[in-house]
């Protein structure tokens, strides 16, 4: 069974996450390229920015 | 006077083809990727099928949860997004792939992989439809 920390399955959520939406979403390839690293970027850093929130919040 | 052309949802750019216009959203639907295969996306077809298949055995991997009936209103949310997935759920099922019960963190995660991979899997095949109807350029 995998065993993923937290962070690697953020990443790997984000990753596939991503490339879908780069790819229906934009019309052109290379819109669809800086759109899918605009996804990833924003899913890893909400998860990051949450997580010290919630780290944060709970001391 | 000229008259102005207004888009609407089904007016194709691309000339029509002959065939079924659903074919694209049910194979993709049934198979990640399959819808754009058919229209010769292979680039993009391949890109959303290593995605979606990858994400939905990362899923299975974490011993998630496949959906079988929806006696609360949350499963049958989660029973939807499994549908999404196509032949993959339904060989999962077959083979008893993933687990009953979320007893482990991994579990939970792997659960809403599969869900999610479902519901990007839906996206896709709506996009095929969308590139075979015009809606999109191809």
């Amino acid at each position: 069974m995998l065993r993923p920390s937290h962070f690697t399955a953020v990443v790997l959520f984000a990753l596939c996450a991503s490339v879908v939406f780069g790819i229906t979403m934009r019309e052109t390839p290379r819109r669809m390229v800086r759109y899918g690293a605009y996804c990833f970027v924003l899913f890893v850093g909400a998860a990051i920015v949450l997580s010290w929130v919630m780290f944060l919040i709970a001391r | 006077m000229a008259t102005p052309q207004i888009r609407t949802g089904a007016s194709p750019r691309n000339p029509s083809k002959p065939g079924f216009v659903y074919l694209p959203l049910i194979a993709g639907w049934l198979v990640p990727g399959a819808g754009h295969f058919l229209l010769g996306k292979w680039g993009r077809g391949a890109l959303l099928a290593v995605s979606i298949i990858g994400m939905f055995a990362l899923g299975i991997g974490m011993n998630g949860k496949l959906y079988a009936n929806a006696h609360e209103i949350l499963d049958l949310l989660g029973l939807v997004g499994d549908l999404g997935n196509g032949l993959l759920y339904f060989a999962s099922r077959a083979l008893s792939l993933g687990a009953d019960q979320v007893q482990v963190t991994t579990g939970d995660y792997g659960t809403r992989f599969i869900v999610v991979a479902g519901l990007l899997n839906v996206i896709a095949a709506v996009d095929a439809h969308n590139i075979r109807t015009g809606r999109k350029p191809a």
